[in-house]
C-alpha cells in the first residue's frame, strides 16, 4: 500500500513538473512536448485496441487522418469552429472504425494486422487522389483555423500545450476508469483468451467492435487537435510509418499500461529530439535501441499488471 | 419437464460422425454423468450444448426452448455455464478478476457508465465484487483472490473455473473432466463440492474418467461409444450393462 | 490484346519477385509465428550488394553476362543468408519465449537498423544499376515483346522456387521444416532439432530475398534504401493472401498480387495501384479468412 502511495505521489509530481514546464522551456521544446502530447493521445487510443483488447491494428493513422480531415473540411468549408469539430471528428472516426472493423474483426491476429495496414494505405492513397474532391490531393487542406476557447484564440505553442495536455489528462482520467470497470475487464478477457471470454458470457464480437470504436474515436479527436495546431494537413502526415510508430510506442511502453504508454511516447517521440545533432545516425541508434529494449524488457517498460482491489476484506462474507 | 433435453443430435466433421442421433434428458436439480471411452464424442456433445459447435441435425432444448444456433454468450446468459477440459483461465489476470469475468453477463454498465462511473455503476461493481468473493469462498479459494490465476496449482485452477462458471448464476453447470489432474484428496473435496452445488439447487452435467467419482456423484449416467448412446440409467445398472463393459474393455 | 499480354508478363515478373520475398516471410512465420519485418530490408541489402559486386568486381565483363550474373546471385544469396542467420541470433532468439508482439517490435527495430545501416554506408540518394549487363534484346511472341531481363526474372525465380519446393517436399530437412511449422513442440519431441530448422529457415528466406533484390535492381535499373518497406509490405501481403505459413501459398499469392497490380495500374488507375492490391487482399480475406491456400484452423475448445 505504501508502495502504491509513493508511486501515485511520483506520478503527481511528474505531472506537475510537466504542467509548469512551458514557463521555463523555450518555444522549440514546448513544441516538442506538444507533439509528444499528440502522439500520447494516439498511443493511448491505440492502446485500447492493441493493448487492452489485443487486436493487432497497424493502421491507426487512418483514424487519425479521418478525424483530421473531417475537422479541416468542416472548418475550411463551413467555418465550423475547431473545438466544435472535435466531437464530430471523434464520432466520424469512431463510426469509420466500426464500419471498417465489422467485416474483418474475426480475422486471426496477423491477418487483421495486414488488413489494417491495407486500410491505412488505402486511406492515404484516397487522400492523395483527392477522393470525392474534398481532400485537396497531395497538397492537402490549408488555412485551418486555430481553436478558440471563450473568445481566446489559441495560437502560441505554450497555449497549445495546455490544450493538448489538458486533453491528454482528461483522456488518462477516463481511460483509467474504463480499465477498472466491466468494460475494461471484458477487454482484458478478450486479449487473454477470446474463447474463454465468450464461454464466460462476454459478447466478444461486440466488445471487439467497441474497442475499435473507442480507439478510433480518440484518434480522430487527436486528428482534430493536430489539424488546428498545424493549420495545414496533407496525406504524408498519415503514412504507414506513423501507424508503425504508434504501434511501437504502445508495445515498447507496455501494452495495456497507461503510464507505460505515456512514458513510451516520451522515449520514442521526445528523446530523439535530444540527439538532433547526430542527424543521420539517429535512426540507426533508434532501431538498435528498440531491439535491445525488447530483449531486456520483453513486456515493455511498464508491463500491464492485474488490478489491485482495495479493502477486499470488508466485502468478504 | 427436464431442464435440458437433447433430441436426435448429430454432428459430423468431414466424413467422421462424432455424435450420432443422440438423445437424452437432464432433469432439473440432478447430477448426470456423460461417460465413454476416449474419442467417444463426449466433449463434442458439450461443445454442441454450449454453442461452440453447430450440430448438423437435432434439437437442444433448455427449459423448453431451442438453443441450438444461439451465440455462445447468449447461451451462458440463458443459464448454461461450463468449464473446459483443457483449463482456459485468463492466466495473467488475478483470481478475482477471473470470477468477475463470469459476473459480466449479469451486469449492465455499458461504455459510458464505465467511463463516467455514476453511483449505479459503483454499486454494481461492489455488488459484483461481493458476489465473486462469495463464489471464491464457496470453492475454497478465498485466500488466493489477489494471486495471478496462472500461479495456482492445477487442482485450484479447476476450482477457479468452477467459480467463474458459478458467477454467471447458471441453472445448468457443465463440467468437462473436473477431476482431471487432481490428486486423491482434491478429488475427494470435489465430490463434496458437487454435493454442495446440488444442495444449492444446481443441475450438473459432467464428463469424468474417474469412475469412483462418477459412481458417487451422479444419479444418472449416459454412456457414449463412437458418438452413439449405448446405455443410460442409474450408475449401478449401467456398470453391469454388458455393452458398457465391452466398450470399456474393448477400448483398453 | 497485346497491351494486355504486355501487362500480364510484366505483372508475372513482378509477381515472381514478390513471391521470392514472400517465401521468406512465410517460412519464418511458419516456424516461429513471427512477422520478420526486417525481411524487406534484407531484400534491399541484396539489391545494394549486387550493385557493389557488379561495379567493383565487373563480374559480367569477365565471365560473360550469364555466368557472371550466376556467380553474382550466388554471392549475394550467401551473404544475405548469413546476415539473416545473424539477425535471428541477435534479435529474435532472445525473444522466443516472450509475448509475440515484443518480437514484432524487435523485428521493426531490426528493420530500421538495417535500413539505416544501408543508408549510412551508401548514402540516401537513389543508386543506378549499370545498364550494359544484359544485351538489350527481346523475345517476340505474337506481337508481344518480352525483354530479356523479364525472361531472366522468370527463369531465376521459377528455378529457385522449384528447387525450394523439391527441398521442402522431398528431403529430410524439408520434412523437418514442415513438421516444425505444424507443431513446434511435437516436432521437438519427435527428435527434430528445431533450432537447426530455424537456422535453415533464416538462411533460405533471406537468401531468396537477397536474390529478389538483385533481380529488382536488374529489372528496374535503380535501387534506394527505403525500397525494402514497399516491397516487404507487398510481399507480406502476398504471403497472407496465399495463406501465411504455406509455401505454395506464398508463390501463388505473389503471382496473383503482381498480376492484379499490373492490370489494375493499366486498366483502372495508376494512382490507385497500391490501393487496388490491398482492396483485393481485404475482399479475399473476408471470403476466405485464412488466405487462398491457408488451412482453416478451428478454435479448439
Amino acid at each position: 500500500m505504501i508502495d502504491a502511495k509513493y508511486k501515485m505521489g511520483g506520478f503527481i509530481a511528474l505531472a506537475m513538473l510537466l504542467a509548469v514546464s512551458p514557463l521555463f522551456l523555450n518555444a522549440y521544446w514546448v513544441d516538442v512536448l506538444n507533439s509528444v502530447g499528440l502522439y500520447a493521445l494516439l498511443a493511448l487510443s491505440l492502446n485500447v485496441i492493441l493493448g487492452d483488447a489485443g487486436l493487432y491494428n497497424m493502421g491507426h493513422a487512418a483514424f487519425f487522418a479521418v478525424g483530421a480531415y473531417t475537422a479541416a473540411y468542416l472548418n475550411t468549408q463551413f467555418g465550423v469552429p475547431i473545438l466544435w469539430a472535435l466531437p464530430i471528428s471523434g464520432i466520424s472516426a469512431g463510426l469509420f472504425g466500426v464500419v471498417l472493423a465489422r467485416p474483418v474483426i474475426h480475422l486471426r491476429g496477423d491477418y487483421l494486422l495486414i488488413v489494417t495496414v491495407g486500410v491505412g494505405e488505402i486511406i492515404r492513397i484516397a487522400l492523395i487522389n483527392n477522393v470525392f474532391g474534398v481532400t485537396g490531393g497531395p497538397n492537402g487542406i490549408f488555412g485551418i483555423a486555430r481553436p478558440e476557447l471563450f473568445g481566446f484564440r489559441i495560437r502560441r505553442p505554450q497555449e497549445f500545450f495546455y490544450l493538448i495536455w489538458g486533453f491528454v489528462a482528461v483522456t488518462v482520467f477516463l481511460f483509467a476508469r474504463l480499465k477498472n470497470s466491466r468494460f475494461g475487464r471484458a477487454l482484458d478477457c478478450l486479449r487473454e483468451d477470446p474463447v474463454a471470454a465468450e464461454g464466460s458470457g462476454i459478447n466478444t464480437g461486440r466488445y471487439q467492435l467497441l474497442a475499435f470504436m473507442v480507439g478510433a474515436a480518440w484518434a480522430g479527436m487527436a486528428g482534430c487537435l493536430y489539424a488546428s495546431k498545424m493549420t495545414i494537413i496533407s496525406p504524408e502526415s498519415f503514412s504507414f510509418w506513423e501507424s508503425v510508430l504508434i504501434f511501437i510506442i504502445v508495445i515498447l511502453g507496455g501494452a495495456g499500461n497507461i503510464a507505460g504508454v505515456i512514458l513510451g511516447t516520451f522515449l520514442i517521440i521526445g528523446l530523439p529530439e535530444l540527439f538532433r545533432g547526430f542527424a543521420s545516425a539517429r535512426m540507426w541508434f533508434f532501431g538498435l535501441a528498440m531491439m535491445i529494449m525488447m530483449i531486456f524488457r520483453t513486456e515493455g517498460i511498464l508491463p500491464h499488471r492485474p488490478r489491485i482491489f482495495k479493502n477486499l476484506d470488508r466485502l468478504l462474507p | 419437464m427436464s431442464l435440458l433435453s437433447i433430441r436426435n443430435l448429430t454432428k459430423t466433421f468431414g466424413g467422421l460422425t462424432a455424435v450420432s442421433d443422440l438423445s437424452f434428458d437432464v432433469e432439473e436439480k440432478s447430477v448426470v454423468g456423460l461417460i465413454g471411452p476416449n474419442g467417444a464424442g463426449k466433449t463434442t456433445v458439450f461443445n454442441l450444448i454450449t454453442g461452440n459447435y453447430q450440430g448438423d441435425r437435432g434439437d437442444i432444448l433448455f427449459d423448453g426452448a431451442a438453443i441450438a444456433g444461439l451465440p455462445i454468450h447468449r447461451i451462458v446468459t440463458l443459464g448454461i455455464a461450463r468449464t473446459f477440459q483443457t483449463i482456459r483461465l485468463f492466466q495473467n489476470m488475478s483470481v478475482l478478476e477471473n470470477v468477475l469475468a463470469g459476473r459480466h453477463c449479469r451486469m449492465k454498465s455499458g461504455l459510458l457508465s464505465s467511463m463516467f462511473k455514476p453511483p449505479a455503476e459503483k454499486r454494481e461493481e461492489q455488488e459484483a465484487l461481493r458476489f465473486a468473493l462469495g463464489e471464491l469462498a464457496f470453492v475454497g479459494l478465498k485466500g488466493q483472490a489477489t494471486q495471478k490465476a496462472g500461479s495456482l496449482s492445477y487442482g485450484n485452477q479447476r476450482l477457479l473455473e468452477i467459480a467463474r462458471a458459478l458467477a454467471t448464476e447458471p441453472r445448468l453447470l457443465i463440467l468437462d473432466e473436473p477431476a482431471g489432474g487432481m490428486n486423491e484428496q482434491e478429488t475427494e473435496a470435489l465430490v463434496g463440492l458437487i454435493g454442495k452445488l446440488r444442495e444449492r439447487g444446481l443441475t450438473i452435467l459432467l464428463i469424468e474418467h474417474d469412475m469412483s467419482l462418477v459412481m458417487r456423484a451422479c444419479e444418472k449416467l449416459v454412456v457414449l461409444e463412437y458418438g452413439c448412446k449405448i446405455a443410460e440409467g442409474p450408475p449401478l445398472e449401467v456398470k453391469s450393462n454388458p455393452k458398457v463393459i465391452e466398450a470399456y474393455l474393448g477400448a483398453d | 490484346m497485346e497491351e494486355f499480354f504486355q501487362q500480364l508478363t510484366n505483372g508475372l515478373a513482378v509477381g515472381c519477385i514478390y513471391a521470392l520475398i514472400a517465401l521468406g516471410y512465410t517460412m519464418v512465420y511458419g516456424v516461429l509465428k513471427l512477422i520478420n519485418f526486417a525481411h524487406g530490408d534484407l531484400f534491399t541489402l541484396g539489391a545494394y550488394l549486387g550493385l557493389t559486386l557488379l561495379t567493383s568486381l565487373g563480374l559480367s565483363g569477365r565471365l560473360g553476362p550469364l555466368l557472371g550474373l550466376l556467380l553474382l546471385a550466388v554471392l549475394v544469396m550467401g551473404f544475405v543468408a548469413l546476415t539473416g542467420a545473424l539477425l535471428e541470433r541477435a534479435a529474435y532468439r532472445p525473444l522466443r519465449q516472450s509475448p509475440r508482439l515484443s518480437a514484432v517490435v524487435s523485428a521493426l527495430g531490426a528493420s530500421i537498423f538495417l535500413q539505416n545501416t544501408i543508408m549510412l554506408i551508401y548514402g540516401a540518394r537513389i543508386h543506378v544499376y549499370p545498364q550494359d549487363i544484359l544485351p538489350k534484346v527481346a523475345l517476340e511472341i505474337g506481337g508481344v515483346s518480352i525483354p530479356l531481363v523479364r525472361i531472366l526474372v522468370f527463369v531465376v525465380s521459377l528455378l529457385l522456387m522449384g528447387a525450394l519446393f523439391l527441398f521442402i517436399q522431398r528431403t529430410r530437412l524439408g520434412t523437418a521444416i514442415r513438421a516444425a511449422a505444424i507443431d513446434q513442440a511435437a516436432a521437438r519431441l519427435m527428435g527434430i532439432n528445431v533450432d537447426q530448422v530455424i537456422l535453415i529457415v533464416f538462411l533460405i528466406g533471406p537468401g531468396l530475398g537477397g536474390v529478389a533484390g538483385l533481380l529488382v535492381g536488374l529489372y528496374y535499373g535503380q535501387v534506394n534504401f527505403t525500397m525494402g518497406w514497399v516491397y516487404g509490405l507487398k510481399a507480406f501481403t502476398a504471403a497472407i493472401l496465399g495463406g501465411i505459413g504455406n509455401i505454395p501459398g506464398a508463390m501463388v499469392g505473389g503471382l496473383i498480387l503482381g498480376v492484379i497490380e499490373a492490370l489494375g495500374a493499366a486498366y483502372i488507375s495508376v494512382a490507385w495501384k497500391d490501393a487496388i492490391a490491398f482492396l483485393v487482399l481485404i475482399v479475399i480475406l473476408i471470403v476466405r479468412p485464412t488466405g487462398i491456400l491457408g488451412e482453416r484452423v478451428a478454435d479448439k475448445v
